[in-house]
């Protein structure tokens, strides 16, 4: 068992003293050293391409170019990212990663809000269509952007929202995964609970406030990460509603830094870029690393 | 404190009655325990006082006023459900707190009312701690210290003693009527277990199928059960029943005649009223029940004193009572005679 107070220390095994070697997945001697070869080597392997846009994104562009390519960083870090962050090739990067943000938190905050809120309506209110009204929001799963992606343009762009955030964020902020998530979430919710609070005098929208939404904390960390890499990720919708190079988000923006025709390409800062747009998703990950594993640690209600 | 009133209750699910007109009078301050089995709607009469079940028909009344369509906030009352329904990320605190946080009551008021409460159940040390830091009796009384700090008009208890060991289920049904006892306040309290019944109420209402069969102080529901149901449900282990015919000629057909085990006594073979094989005795050290079978395979069991001779298994006997011990019932197992 572990205390509630630390959650991760299921994660460390406490230390056995050497005497007894019991436990059945207990290695030693070579087993262990073999096994973390093993690992070791997977995460090389998976790593070293990142570790190329690393050290491509610190040398000049000859370098590059002259094979065999470098595999230890040069001496031009700030350089090329500093170019990267302040002009760019289209538009500043710094510019585009603001861009991302504000579309990723967007679709994660937007998707979060609309999802719980109407995953509330379903779970706990009885109104007319309240089933039909779940499969439908249940059969959008099966429409991607990608399937409704001209009608959409469509309806974006005849509200005028093209090169906006608006036209970023609205069109992808429903989300039925989501809405299917935190229905399963409430179901198991006792209903008890609900009683409790109503005779507690609490109204419908001061329970999911008081009592729903801090029970779904871990639920929301969880969907959060997911939600905003989702958003940070988007490439197509971005390539089609933002012809402003301004308006441009960075996922996209990288492809858009390829030459086309004769261009020559400054590799160097689009690898800079490359780096830079890996690097909020990662801090999201693990800021909310904690909040995640807990949620699936804490199983009591 | 206050009377409550139902009258003519009904419950319908669709086109199926669950409950079909209950009346129940309750006087301030008193102690009703509506006990049944599993599925004989008792649950559902409860939620229906607290508002959480819809009326069909009839009226709830609380302190004379009707409340068939009042939310269960604003009808004073206060309930303790049987898996607790304690708010999880809430501490100790927070949870008895936090109905008087909506009532909006000033906060040096909640933190008196609650650490009155607290102190009363002895919580004192819990508050700053999370409901799945308690154990289950703790856990308990912080339900009832949700329900106190409302000081409500009237207590609800929904099986709250269920999810307990044997042992502190003793201790808190003592606990609980101690504290309605101070408190003063009218309670309702619905459980399946006879004994709690027994204990806890001033008076019981057995229900059957969605009929209160019975209503009365517990000593009085099993001196004269008034059905058949009542009598084969209060009282342990349960009443036998045995065809009246076969004892009295004259006997309506269907009819039945009830004797406690408790009431019976061995006598020599060919002696008594019935004639039975004892099939085998369970010594509980005060009592022994002894199990028999009679001429016509129905079962029947006695209890007798630990210290009285047990008979052995196999021998015939004889079984003797006092007139005024049987019950008569008729065919529609209503009480024929007193």
């Amino acid at each position: 068992m572990t205390t509630p107070a630390d959650p991760l220390a299921a994660e460390v095994p406490p230390k056995k003293p050497k005497a007894q070697p019991d436990g059945m997945v207990e290695k030693r001697g070579a087993g262990l050293w073999l096994t973390h070869l093993g690992l070791i080597l997977g995460v090389l392997f998976i790593f070293f391409p990142i570790w190329l846009a690393f050290v491509a994104s610190t040398v000049t562009q000859p370098e590059i170019v002259r094979p065999p390519m470098p595999l230890w960083p040069g001496d031009r870090f700030f350089e090329n990212y500093g170019k990267a962050l302040t002009s760019g090739i289209n538009a500043p990067v710094a510019l585009m990663l603001f861009n991302s943000a504000v579309m990723a938190l967007g679709i994660a905050l937007g998707k979060i809000v609309i999802s719980l809120l109407s995953a509330f309506a379903i779970v706990y209110f009885r109104f007319p269509g309240r089933r039909v009204f779940f499969w439908l929001i249940f059969l959008t799963l099966m429409l991607p952007v990608e399937v409704r992606i001209v009608p959409t343009y469509e309806v974006a762009a005849s509200f005028g929202m093209l090169n906006s955030y608006s036209g970023l964020i609205f069109p992808l902020i429903a989300s039925a995964t989501a809405t299917f998530l935190f229905r399963q979430f409430f179901l198991t919710v006792p209903d008890e609970l609900a009683e409790a609070a109503r005779i507690d005098g609490a109204r419908p929208m001061r329970f999911f406030w008081d009592i729903l939404l801090p029970m779904s904390r871990t639920n929301i960390a969880a969907l959060f990460v997911i939600l905003f890499i989702y958003g940070w990720n988007q490439y197509l919708w971005p390539l089609l509603i933002t012809t402003d190079p301004s308006m441009n988000t960075i996922v996209m923006g990288i492809k858009q830094m390829f030459p086309s025709g004769d261009d020559v390409a400054d590799w160097p800062v689009i690898m800079a870029t490359s780096i830079l747009a890996m690097v909020p998703p990662i801090i999201v990950v693990i800021s909310m690393q904690r909040l995640f594993i807990r949620g699936l640690v804490e199983s009591e209600k | 404190m206050a009377t409550v009133t139902l009258e003519n209750l009904r419950k319908s699910y669709g086109p199926t009655e669950v409950i079909h007109g209950v009346d129940i009078d309750i006087a301030d301050g008193e102690f009703i325990v509506i006990v049944g089995p599993s599925g004989c709607g008792k649950s559902t009469l409860l939620r229906m006082v607290a508002g959480l079940e819809r009326v069909s028909a009839g009226e709830v009344r609380i302190d004379g006023t009707r409340v068939n369509d009042v939310e269960p906030m604003d009808r004073n009352i206060a309930m303790v459900f049987q898996n607790y329904a304690l708010y999880p990320h809430m501490s100790v605190f927070e949870n008895m707190a936090y109905g008087l946080k909506i009532a909006g009551t000033p906060k040096p008021e909640i933190a008196e009312r609650v650490s009155d409460a607290a102190r009363l159940l002895q919580l004192e040390d819990y508050l700053g701690r999370r409901p799945r830091e308690l154990s289950g009796g703790q856990r308990q009384r912080v339900a009832m210290g949700r329900a106190i700090v409302r000081k409500p008009a009237v207590f609800l208890f929904d099986e709250p003693l269920s999810n307990l060991d044997a042992k502190l289920r003793v201790q808190m049904r003592l606990e609980i009527k101690q504290l309605q006892r101070r408190l003063g306040v009218t309670a309702l309290y619905v459980t399946h277990d006879q004994v709690e019944a027994m204990t806890l109420a001033d008076r019981m209402v057995v229900m059957n199928a969605g009929v209160a069969d019975q209503i009365g102080a517990p000593l009085e529901v099993y001196a004269r059960p008034q059905t058949a149901f009542v009598a084969g449900f209060i009282g342990s282990p349960p009443t036998n029943f045995v065809a009246a015919q076969l004892l009295r000629p004259g006997a309506p057909d269907g009819a039945r005649l009830g004797v406690r085990p408790e009431h019976v006594r061995v006598v020599s073979p060919g002696e008594g009223a019935l004639q039975a094989r004892v099939m085998y005795a369970e010594p509980l050290g005060a009592e022994t029940l002894v199990h028999l079978k009679l001429a016509d395979d129905a079962l029947f069991t006695l209890r007798q004193d630990g210290t009285a001779p047990v008979p052995e298994e196999g021998a015939e006997i004889g079984l003797a009572w006092d007139d005024d011990a049987q019950m008569l019932f008729g065919p529609d197992d209503r009480r024929l005679q007193g």
